[in-house]
């Protein structure tokens, strides 16, 4: 059996007195990309806060490299996430340096290296996605998919052995998608990485993941490889991949009979 | 009875959140302390920051300066001629300067002008999720973001208040000498004479460093601890003012009945 390098154990995670997660097992396998998918506001980027030690989980334990995470202090979470690399929704890349000084932050913040070995690792980083010629540009003049793939130059600047991505095809046209499609995979697989991808595009993630895990009120609804789930009987998950706007997720948002309602003129 | 009960319940929530902040925003302050390694080890990220809030608040202090130096001898001209006394007009455009309008207009000023600067960019820093990736990247956004910009404004704003002083004190005096005709010997010598340099130089410094470490502490907690979204940036940014404005003029009694008692 493979690897695995994260692992959540029995996790559940709540905030203000409501519990967002209830017990959720995941494993993640060296060399894979693994998707968590799920609706929005189902807690799946709270799942990639938990692993990178932003947030304590209220149960339950995470695991990276064999280490749980939440038991770790400030400088022991650190070292941990040296090994990770993350790609934001909307990139956050720091808007007051250029393209190459965003791809070379993480490199001086944590190296002492020349400034010409520099130039050259942060032009290698941009021609693995493409942008080496974009490289004296400001953050405001890329565009939304450029943008995403200078901040995973960044994220990769370090060669992490993690990569997590949260939603990375929210907002992008389909071109830019395939590229990001494209380089989630060959990155993964160059780098010999471990990559977690949280997002809701059903089909861009079922034609590269290795593995897919569901998540529906709290809980790990399905999981399997992208065939097993294409033909999942489960109604919510048949819903989901198909996009059927009514189902066991219902259309409405939970409100007093509309008929009374009305009568009523109660809001 | 439930009007009343809600009314304290408002009271008691409102008090409880304003403890809360000033806890926070002492908890921010000692980890900015405790952060401050970076600051200064790769002096640079502070210096350009230094630029940012000293450099770039030049025009609107010397400017004002100017102003307040020139209506200060209008207005002392005024009345000390009634007493027969309008030499003295350089020693109070110098004391009030040094003593008070410098540091604390130039606190205001800053305020205005860097602070909300400052606010509004770490604000949106933090809904651009720019501090989370920083974070990420295992690099404290405390000792890489806060700490430089806090001691920026802690050098900038003696710096500032001092400027703020000597143009203060040309503006004076280009309407006390040339316009009026007051004596310029006069002038400078009673200056030189009445303004001593621990108590009133000496201090008035020491005020504008206190307001230093308040304003930009302010400036930086407002922002840090602002709703990542547009509307808690934007409330954010004026509460840096409202804040600021007070605790300096707050500061400045407490500051100037210490100074006088000892």
């Amino acid at each position: 059996m493979a690897q695995s390098i994260v692992e959540i154990k029995d996790l559940s995670f709540g905030y203000k007195g409501k519990l967002l997660h209830h017990g959720i097992n995941m494993t993640f396998q060296k060399g894979k990309v693994v998707a968590i998918m799920g609706g929005s506001g189902s807690g799946k980027t709270t799942l990639l806060r938990l692993i990178g030690g932003q947030l304590k989980p209220t149960k339950g334990e995470v695991t990276v490299g064999g280490e749980v995470v939440h038991h770790q202090n400030r400088e022991g979470i650190y070292r941990l996430r040296r090994k990770m690399g993350m790609l934001f929704q909307h990139g956050a890349l720091f808007t007051d340096l250029s393209v190459f000084d965003n791809v070379a932050f993480p490199i001086r913040e944590h190296t002492d290296l020349p400034e010409s070995m520099i130039r050259d690792l942060v032009l290698m980083k941009l021609n693995a996605v493409g942008l080496r010629g974009a490289h004296a540009l400001m953050p405001a003049e890329l565009s939304g998919g450029m943008a995403r793939r200078v901040a995973l130059a960044r994220a990769i600047a370090l060669d992490p052995s993690i990569i997590m991505y949260d939603e990375p095809f929210a907002g992008l046209d389909p071109i830019s998608m395939a590229v990001i499609c494209d380089l989630i995979r060959s990155l993964n697989d160059v780098l010999g990485a471990t990559s977690i991808i949280v997002t809701h595009d059903v089909e861009e993630t079922f034609q590269f993941a290795d593995y897919i895990y569901f998540v529906a009120n709290g809980v790990v609804a399905a999981e399997g490889s992208p065939d097993e789930l294409r033909n999942s009987e489960l109604p919510f998950i048949h819903q989901f991949v198909h996009g059927e706007k009514d189902g066991p997720v219902p259309f409405h948002y939970a409100a007093p009979e509309y008929h009374a309602s009305l009568l009523r003129g109660a809001r | 009875m439930r009007k009343v009960q809600r009314m304290f319940s408002k009271l008691g929530a409102g008090c409880i959140n304003k403890l809360w902040r000033l806890g926070a925003g002492a908890r921010l302050f000692w980890l900015t302390l405790i952060s401050s390694g970076e600051s200064f080890r790769r002096f640079r990220l502070t210096v350009r920051e230094v630029y940012f809030t000293g450099v770039l608040s030049l025009i609107i202090i010397l400017v004002s300066a100017f102003f307040v130096g020139m209506v200060l001898a209008l207005q002392g001209y005024h009345t000390l001629q009634k007493y027969g006394s309008s030499e003295a007009i350089g020693v109070l455009v110098a004391l009030a300067l040094v003593r008070e309008l410098g540091p604390v207009v130039t606190a205001l000023l800053f305020a205005g002008r860097a602070g909300t600067a400052i606010t509004a960019e770490i604000g949106l820093m933090k809904a651009t999720e720019q501090l989370s990736a920083m974070e990420m990247m295992a690099v404290s956004p405390i000792a890489r973001v806060v700490a430089p910009r806090f001691w920026a404004g802690v050098i900038a704003m003696p710096i500032l208040a001092t400027l703020f002083t000597m143009v203060g004190i040309l503006g004076g005096y280009l309407v006390a000498v040339p316009l009026i005709g007051v004596d310029a010997g006069a002038f400078w010598s009673q200056m030189q004479a009445n303004v001593d340099w621990q108590y009133d130089i000496l201090n008035g410094v020491l005020k504008s460093i206190v307001f230093g470490v308040a304003c930009t502490m302010i400036a930086l907690f407002e922002g840090y601890d602002a709703p990542p979204t547009a509307e808690g940036v934007s409330r954010a940014t004026t509460r840096t003012v409202v804040t600021s404005s007070l605790a300096v003029l707050g500061l400045d009694f407490v500051l100037t009945s210490f100074m006088i008692a000892v």
